[in-house]
């Protein structure tokens, strides 16, 4: 009994992580518009959501943001991890730190509100940018990606052993040599792992995107959140285990590349 | 390094930093002392210059507003009562998890980990969505109750605060089991076989070794979870029912629907100074706990 408690007990936890999800899976192979009643064996919700120019669109969108958002973001997050982790002291250090770390638990409303207006401001003051539309999304999603960047870059640059880049300088590199030849190398699995998250984020973000998003720019969440509120529908079911599918693969493929320096697969 | 490449350096992020996090909020401090308006944009600017002389148009009236409406007050209560309850839900389903696989062996402990962190890449609002299937009133867990007999007609949990619950803590579940995994991995073995060689039960030495040597990992754990979840949006949004009153719901709905820029800005401020508060007192706290320790 004893032994078996904790197993137990960490098991169902695990099935209550699982469970919706395979649900989900399931049920969008539902024949049935009722979601939750069995009709049959059907792949047709797949059809209905490929014919689905709104989803489609807002697909597309989605990903666009998330790529350009991703890699902004590990550009910016880099460089402040960078910065934290190796310029000893500078004016507005604490700043710096106060600012990478702020967003990691801001509520989504707060980020979300406090751009918008500041889009707004700066249109009626300097007159960009002009209305809201993808690049405002951009600004957006980079700045709080950006913020686990560093957060995962930071991690990777502690670990590294310094003697090594100390050789570097000593053998007459300069200082803009030693970081892409020596620093990069050794943190890109951090690299990866960063946009891999920050793409992620960019993708799922729901509300700091219906702030700052214009007419013509909603995001694949913006899309599924109005079909949603309105009850289940099940082509977003299909959607669904489709993401969970790219998901999946991706975190295997992750998994195999980054074998040799295992450390990275735990982050 | 040369002194202008390292000033470049740090420029880079710091300006965009303060452009885009710090100077918003400046910009939301002023809207919420602004005068809401029928204009584009919806509220009159806080000073004028009329005459050469300079005037001041300060409205704390947006800030007492939200004293005097009982709406407000209530909701910034239930939605930390809910944080609060949810946090104590989520360490005690994320505990024995973080527990268990703190205690396997490396290889199974990997796949474990993975096995938590991998909902996480998945669609927060789609893993959401899963949960009205399961609970509304002819949804699966409904019928399937109803199927074994154990309930003669349909539970309504839809819209309920037991839906709000259910759907915060499976989404911060990773956000819990993780501090408290990095915490108890460390966990000195010796320790426990001491108290157990002193002839304590292990429910005593879980209490009394384990659970006290693993506070910094309740609180670090505790801390992502409750804090976000004090503005949430999503899951009271698609859950909770329509006169469940959380923050987060409050704030968009005066922004969005109401269109009131300037109240909607005093909520925020209000909300960063209840959020912001308990952060600053946990980092003390766990700062002087270190320093004790």
């Amino acid at each position: 009994m004893k032994r078996l408690a904790l197993p137990l007990m960490a098991f169902m936890g695990f099935a209550f992580l699982y469970l919706p999800i395979v649900s989900l899976i399931i049920y969008s192979f539902n024949e049935s518009k009722l979601v939750t009643v069995w009709g049959g064996f059907s792949t047709k919700w797949y059809v209905e959501l490929f014919k689905d120019p709104q989803i489609l669109g807002a697909a597309k969108i989605s990903l666009q943001i998330g790529v350009i958002s991703a890699t902004l973001a590990v550009v910016l997050g880099t460089l402040a991890a960078f910065v934290l982790v190796r310029f000893r002291r500078f004016r507005g250090k604490t700043l710096l730190t106060g600012m990478i770390t702020a967003p990691l638990v801001m509520p989504e409303v707060i980020t979300g509100l406090s751009l918008l207006l500041l889009f707004v401001a700066l249109e009626s003051t300097l007159g960009w940018p002009q209305g809201r539309d993808m690049m405002t999304i951009i600004i957006a999603h980079t700045t709080f990606c950006m913020a686990y960047v560093a957060v995962v870059v930071q991690s990777r640059l502690i670990d590294m052993d310094p003697s090594i880049e100390e050789a570097a300088l000593d053998l007459g590199a300069s200082p803009l040599r030693v970081f892409f030849d020596v620093i990069l190398p050794t943190i890109a699995p951090a690299l990866v792992s960063g946009w891999l998250l920050a793409f992620t984020l960019s993708l799922d973000d729901l509300v700091i995107a219906s702030f700052v998003s214009g007419p013509g720019s909603s995001t694949l969440p913006m899309v599924i959140f109005s079909k949603v509120r309105l009850g289940v529908s099940p082509d977003v079911n299909a959607l669904a285990t489709l993401m969970v599918l790219v998901v999946a693969i991706g975190i295997f493929l992750a998994a195999r590349l980054m074998r040799p320096s295992h450390t990275e697969v735990n982050e | 390094m040369k002194w202008s490449a390292r000033a470049l350096v740090i420029a880079v992020p710091m300006l965009w930093l303060l452009l885009f996090f710090l100077l918003p909020f400046l910009v939301v401090g002023k809207i919420s002392v602004s005068e809401a308006a029928i204009a584009r944009p919806p509220y009159l600017p806080i000073y004028e210059i009329e005459d050469g002389a300079l005037i001041l148009r300060i409205a704390y009236a947006n800030f007492t507003f939200l004293f005097e409406d009982p709406l407000y007050l209530a909701a910034y209560l239930n939605s930390l009562k809910i944080a609060a309850y949810s946090t104590l839900f989520s360490l005690i389903v994320a505990y024995p998890m973080a527990y268990y696989i703190a205690r396997c062996e490396a290889r199974k402990r990997n796949i474990l980990l993975m096995l938590v962190i991998l909902p996480f890449w998945t669609s927060f609002l789609l893993r959401v969505y899963a949960w009205i299937g399961i609970l509304k009133t002819n949804g699966i867990l409904n019928n399937m109750l109803l199927g074994v007999g154990i309930i003669d007609e349909p539970l309504v949990m839809m819209q309920t605060d037991f839906a709000v619950y259910v759907g915060v803590v499976y989404t911060y579940l990773p956000f819990m089991v993780l501090p408290l995994y990095t915490n108890l991995v460390k966990l000195d073995q010796s320790l426990l076989e001491a108290s157990a060689d002193l002839g304590a039960n292990p429910i005593v030495t879980f209490l009394k070794v384990t659970l006290p040597l693993s506070i910094p990992g309740i609180v670090a754990g505790s801390m992502l979870v409750f804090i976000p979840v004090v503005g949430e949006f999503v899951i009271p949004a698609l859950l909770g029912g329509p006169d469940q009153l959380m923050i987060g719901k409050v704030l968009w709905t005066e922004f969005f629907s109401n269109r009131d820029w300037p109240v909607a800005s005093a909520v925020a401020i209000v909300m960063l100074m209840v959020v912001v508060m308990p952060i600053m007192w946990l980092r003390n706290h766990t700062e002087r706990m270190e320093a004790a320790a």
